[in-house]
């Protein structure tokens, strides 16, 4: 049913149930709003997007009140103006003003607000209590001090994660941010996908900051730094500089990390493809001669890793043996790339460069994230694509005047399928490229799948692989997995036909694009523009099956020697472990 | 089998605290041990309203109002009144100004003339943890009646005629509450009554299911008939320990005799309630946040609409009511909505119960027609200021109310007029004042209150309560300045434009009425920093009037602080010894020399 209503004078019809703030949305009315956050139910805490409805006596909230028909909004008077003032200066009053100091000054929401809303003064006494920085994870930091209670991590955390590791202890003015249980972080459900970090308007949770680290190994001579990108980065740096979401930045950001001295330029999508090799040989085993092992699931996504060795440990047979692309692309540069290169694995650092902040979690999960030099990690340092930006920064580096370069070869030539590991489905879709092709012994005229793609939060679907059905099911967005994964554990039970034979999961909406560590501000709508860009680079790109990569191809045959070898088991695959949901 | 005598002793929280159920015992085993068992049955009933005199014991049929009552009275009580049939006259209530003797009926009891008890119909008559004795006071009458004789639609209306509004504190028109339920179409509806009593001081609620606990779950069971629930909950504090173990006994009771449970009196309808109880939060009131207590989220507010009536518990179109509300819903039933309707003002119909605590003479719950005035209810009632003192001001409304002076006294209580007095109606809590009370001293009390209450959720009520407390604290300390009274107005101005409920929209009403009713008194403590009520003790100084002093050191000896000494001269002129002086420096101005100077020399300046 459409709702008829005015707003401002202008007369909006909207579906029934539209928030105020989003009707008037659809009139280029932007009520500014500081808990709102478009992925999330509204929460209605901070007071500031109040607007005035004719014939109510009182200012309601334009995020959770749903438009009425034939009814009149005013969001924007004197009186308005004065109100939403008066709240952020109450808000200001209660909050550390130490900007200059904070990792989110320049893009922090509350203080674009005092900015555009002209706060030139402190009306009201300042206080607040100090209170205790949680660095506990080697991926996070909490300061709730900073915190302004909205509410955007712990909803994300409980509604869109379904991790509840965030919550709200105490109440009235002693209610602080805290990992639920009062616990550490560490000791928490916390699966460390940042998507809290990614979601917080002001810095009261980011990611931990390693970019020191990077600047000191880069200017150690006696190490060599090598560096991979993940894929979902390429299509976010550029919106820390100025660039539309989407756009890809992948020449110009080889270009920039050779600038900022690191010896070699690897792309992770080399090791994406691998995984594809190897993950895609597993499945193939599994599907043709184990169905018993049936479902695989993927295992690209460390927080998904985390969430199931704490909450769904009970289907750790069925989870891909494979490493991430990640960890895969890291023990072969301290391997095979050391070889060829002669040089000592021991001298070469490894920096990663990822849209996520439970990546620096995955470098020292378990030892066979060591599985080059006992003690010593395959990859050194993980960063987020925020401290990748911040480092170009840094450095100087005028990253949009540089000239495109290319990769380094050997593990850095990608395939369109390798690219689209950074998208929902993309894992999916990849490895089905190649699945079908093995399988069925014939390349595919159309390698576009449409069925893993899109925004649905789990997507199913029924292909025909050479005369067999395989089923596959895809869900992005921790909270969906459940649902998938009770369908299997329901039929496994039942002793019936198994719902899916195939899984990929990412805990983040939309995948690694709406990672936890990518620049601030995603939505939907930004998402939507990455993905366009991650499918963009596999239009473009020349080989679009990971099978085909030559240099995949040369890896085995001067290396590996096949999918799943010996060689392969000691380097790219890993173990699980059982874990509690909280530490003691 | 009839008895000679029924002796009811009040087992409401304040008796029942205050040796009541030793009382009880205590009668039961004098009348056993004096062999008066069959003539004699003693009963623990309900609060009787009067606590200020309890513990109260009353004797039927000569309605002796026993009161100030100990266990060591039950004998005396047994052999005098029931066995030779004389009134123990030294435990007889008097009236302070009569001095006479004995009182007869209650309605002699000025404290109960002007009352007219609907609400409390049953609180004091029936023994709370015996359904057979509601059943004799027309229980479940009312019930039976909406479950054979009336279709919901009629159920309504006859709650639309009774002008009923919500006792909680908005005053919302029941009957519409019930409509909307009513109207929304769903599988699964709830009936849920909010017995979350916090406001300080006020007990109604309590009393009531402590006193007749039928009387909700008859008046829920008549909901859910009206609105087409099966389910109900009784949302209440577990502090109320009593309450919830009557109203335990109560279900369990109904259920026995079919009034709650499957097939209710045969009719097919089924109704069940679960206690929950709920930790506390003032805030879990607000019936957003109580659903959401409910269902075992943290208890905080959400934005309404969605109104719970249409969309509440677990999503489903839910009634909440509070206790009193429910409580006047049998009568209506039995009565009729034109009989509740023609009690009371022209838009707040029937009675109200009130907390009547403080400064008074007679403290204890009190039931009245709506549009009975303050002056009635304080002075007649009440029996006015305690030891003589003037009445400054009464509160009204909890922590989100007002406080009311001299000139609204003879202001007709019902919702609205109290809100265009300045407070509100609230739960029915109402705090007395006397001279002696400072009012920034009871306004930080209740900011306080609300600072501590604030569920912490939004932010102009959870920064904005802190920040008005913050300045009155300044102002009490003597610290105030001019420019503070603005801030107090901007802060409660940007609380009650945009809290999301209406406790950050009331939070700032006690600072406010303190601006508007009260500038003289804040005056003389921001700009002569002086409390002229003698409360804020930064703004004091204690002093000893040099020619009245007789040089005793009584004050000395009882000074905790050693900050009183002899004045180091001669004594003076008709003196024996030297006067002594306070050091104000080490004066922590705990008043115990003035309790101690006989000659009152001691004075607060």
């Amino acid at each position: 049913m459409a709702i008829t209503c005015k707003i401002d004078g202008i007369d909006v019809c909207v579906a029934d149930g539209t928030s105020i703030l989003n009707a008037a949305k659809e009139v280029g009315l932007k009520i500014p709003a500081l808990c709102y956050h478009p992925d999330l139910d509204a929460w209605a805490a901070c007071g500031i997007c109040v607007v005035k409805m004719k014939g109510s006596p009182k200012l309601i909230r334009a995020c959770a009140v749903p438009v009425e028909n034939g009814k009149e909004y005013i969001t924007r008077d004197a009186e308005l103006v004065d109100a939403r003032k008066a709240v952020l200066q109450l808000i200001l009053s209660n909050h550390p003003n130490d900007c200059l100091l904070c990792g989110r000054s320049g893009n922090c929401e509350l203080q674009t607000m005092a900015a555009d809303f002209g706060i030139r003064e402190q009306p009201f006494a300042e206080n607040f209590e100090p209170l205790e920085r949680d660095e506990s994870t080697t991926s996070l930091v909490l300061n709730p001090e900073k915190c302004i209670k909205c509410g955007r991590c712990v909803l994300v955390c409980q509604k869109l994660q379904g991790v509840y590791a965030l919550e709200f202890i105490g109440r009235g003015e002693k209610t602080r941010l805290a990992p639920a249980a009062d616990v550490k972080l560490a000791d928490s459900p916390c699966i460390k996908c940042g998507q809290c970090s990614a979601h917080c308007p002001v810095g009261a949770i980011y990611e931990k900051d390693e970019t020191a680290k990077v600047f000191e190994a880069l200017t150690n001579s006696e190490k060599h730094c090598v560096v991979q990108i993940a894929p979902a980065v390429r299509v976010a740096l550029g919106e820390a500089f100025g660039l539309e979401s989407g756009e890809l930045l992948t020449g110009k950001m080889y270009a920039a990390l050779r600038r900022l001295g690191f010896d070699k330029v690897f792309d992770t999508n080399f090791a994406a493809d691998l995984t594809i090799m190897e993950e895609g040989t597993e499945f193939i085993h599994r599907f043709t001669q184990a169905p018993q092992e049936l479902p695989l699931i993927t295992s690209c996504c460390p927080a998904w890793v985390d969430y199931m060795e704490k909450y769904a440990n009970d289907l750790i047979p069925n989870f891909s043996t494979c490493k991430s692309p990640q960890q895969m692309e890291g023990a072969m540069i301290k391997t095979y790339y050391a070889q060829k290169a002669g040089i000592d694995p021991k001298n070469i650092v490894v920096v990663s460069v990822m849209p996520c902040t439970a990546k620096k979690f995955e470098v020292q999960a378990n030892d066979d994230m060591s599985s080059v030099l006992k003690g010593v990690q395959d990859v050194d340092i993980a960063i987020t694509t925020r401290e990748l930006a911040r480092m170009i920064k840094q450095a100087g580096i005028d990253i949009l005047s540089l000239k495109e370069e290319e990769v380094d070869p050997l593990l850095g030539t990608y395939t369109g399928a390798g690219t689209i590991f950074g998208v929902t489905g993309g894992v999916m879709e990849a490895a089905l490229r190649t699945a079908v092709a093995k399988i069925t012994g014939k390349e595919l005229g159309k390698v576009e799948l449409d069925a893993p793609r899109g925004m649905d939060g789990v997507k199913s679907a029924e292909l025909d692989v050479g005369g067999k059905k395989v089923r596959i099911g895809v869900a992005h967005g921790m909270v969906n997995i459940e649902k998938v994964l009770n369908e299997v554990r329901a039929a496994k039970k039942a002793g019936k036909e198994l719902p899916y034979h195939f899984i990929e999961v990412m805990a983040c909406r939309g995948g690694c694009i709406g990672g936890g560590g990518q620049p601030h501000g995603a939505t939907d709508e930004v998402r939507a523009k990455r993905t366009a860009g991650m499918y963009k680079d596999d239009e473009i790109s020349k080989i679009r099956c990971s099978h085909n990569n030559p240099e995949i191809l040369a890896a085995y045959k001067d290396f590996l020697v096949e999918p799943n070898s010996h060689k392969s088991h000691e380097l790219l695959h890993r173990k699980y472990n059982k874990r509690p949901v909280y530490n003691k | 089998m009839a008895y000679k005598n029924y002796c009811l002793v009040c087992a409401g929280t304040g008796c029942h605290a205050n040796t009541g159920e030793e009382i009880y015992q205590e009668l039961v085993k004098k009348a056993r041990d004096l062999g008066v068992e069959k003539d004699v049955q003693v009963v623990k009933t309900g609060c009787f309203g009067f606590c200020e005199k309890g513990p109260i014991v009353k004797i039927l049929p000569e309605e002796a109002f026993y009161v100030h009552v100990k266990p060591s009275d039950a004998e005396e009580l047994i052999k005098e009144h029931i066995i030779k049939g004389r009134m123990v006259n030294r435990l007889l209530y008097k009236e302070d100004d009569k001095k006479t003797d004995t009182q007869g009926k209650i309605d002699d009891i000025k404290f109960y003339q002007k009352q007219l008890r609907i609400v409390l119909r049953n609180c004091g008559f029936i023994n709370p943890e015996d359904i057979e004795e509601y059943i004799g006071r027309e229980g479940y009458q009312a019930l039976a009646k909406a479950l054979t004789d009336m279709t919901p639609d009629q159920i309504v209306e006859e709650i639309k005629k009774s002008g009923l509004r919500g006792r909680g504190g908005a005053g919302f028109p029941t009957w519409m509450k019930w409509n909307f339920s009513k109207q929304s179409s769903s599988d699964v509806k709830y009936v849920v009554c909010n017995a979350d009593e916090g406001d300080p001081g006020a007990y109604m609620d309590r009393s009531t299911i402590e006193g007749d606990p039928h009387s909700i779950i008859e008046a829920m069971t008549i909901a859910a008939k009206a609105i087409g629930a099966s389910q109900g909950f009784v949302y209440i504090r577990a502090e109320y320990q009593l309450a919830v173990q009557r109203l335990e006994i109560a279900t369990k009771q109904a259920r026995e005799y079919g009034v709650l449970g499957k097939d209710i009196f045969g009719t097919g309808f089924d109704f069940d309630l679960e206690i929950r109880l709920g930790a506390g939060a003032f805030v879990c009131g607000e019936e957003t946040a109580l659903l959401a207590s409910i269902e075992g989220e943290r208890g905080i507010p959400k934005p309404r609409p969605p109104f719970p009536a249409v969309k509440g518990l677990w999503g489903k179109p839910t009634v909440i009511n509070n206790v009193e509300t429910y409580a006047c819903v049998p009568m209506i039933i039995l009565k009729g909505g034109e009989w509740f309707a023609s009690i009371g003002t022209e838009k707040s119909k029937g009675t109200k119960v009130f907390a009547l605590t403080g400064k008074i003479k007679n403290s204890g719950l009190v039931e009245v027609p709506m549009g009975t005035t303050l002056r009635d209810i304080i002075f007649a009632i009440g029996g006015g200021i305690k030891d003589g003192k003037k009445f400054k001001a009464v509160q009204t409304g909890g922590p989100s109310g007002g406080v009311l002076t001299t000139e609204k006294l003879d202001t007709p209580i019902d919702f609205d007029n109290l809100v265009a007095a300045g407070s509100m109606m609230g739960s029915g809590g109402m705090i007395v004042m006397d001279e002696e009370d400072c009012i920034v001293d009871i306004v930080r009390f209740y900011l306080d209150f609300s600072v501590d209450e604030s569920c912490g959720k939004c932010s102009p009520c959870r920064i904005g309560g802190r920040k008005i407390l913050n300045i009155l604290d300044k102002i009490a300390e003597g610290k105030g300045e001019m420019d503070d009274i603005k801030k107090i107005k901007e802060i409660s101005e940007a609380m009650k434009r945009s809290s999301l409920c209406a406790l950050g929209q009331t939070t700032p009403n006690p600072a406010l009425s303190l601006i508007n009713f009260f500038y003289d008194e804040l005056l003389a403590h921001i700009q002569d920093k002086k409390c002229p009520a003698g409360k804020c003790k930064n703004l004091l100084s204690f002093s000893i009037v040099r020619n009245t002093c007789i040089g005793c050191g009584l004050c000395a000896k009882k000074c905790p602080v050693n900050a009183i000494t002899a004045e180091d001269c001669e004594p003076l002129p008709g003196k024996k010894k030297p006067p002594f002086v306070i050091d104000g420096k080490k004066c922590i101005k705990c008043g115990e020399c003035i309790a101690a100077c006989k000659f009152k020399s001691v004075v607060k300046l």
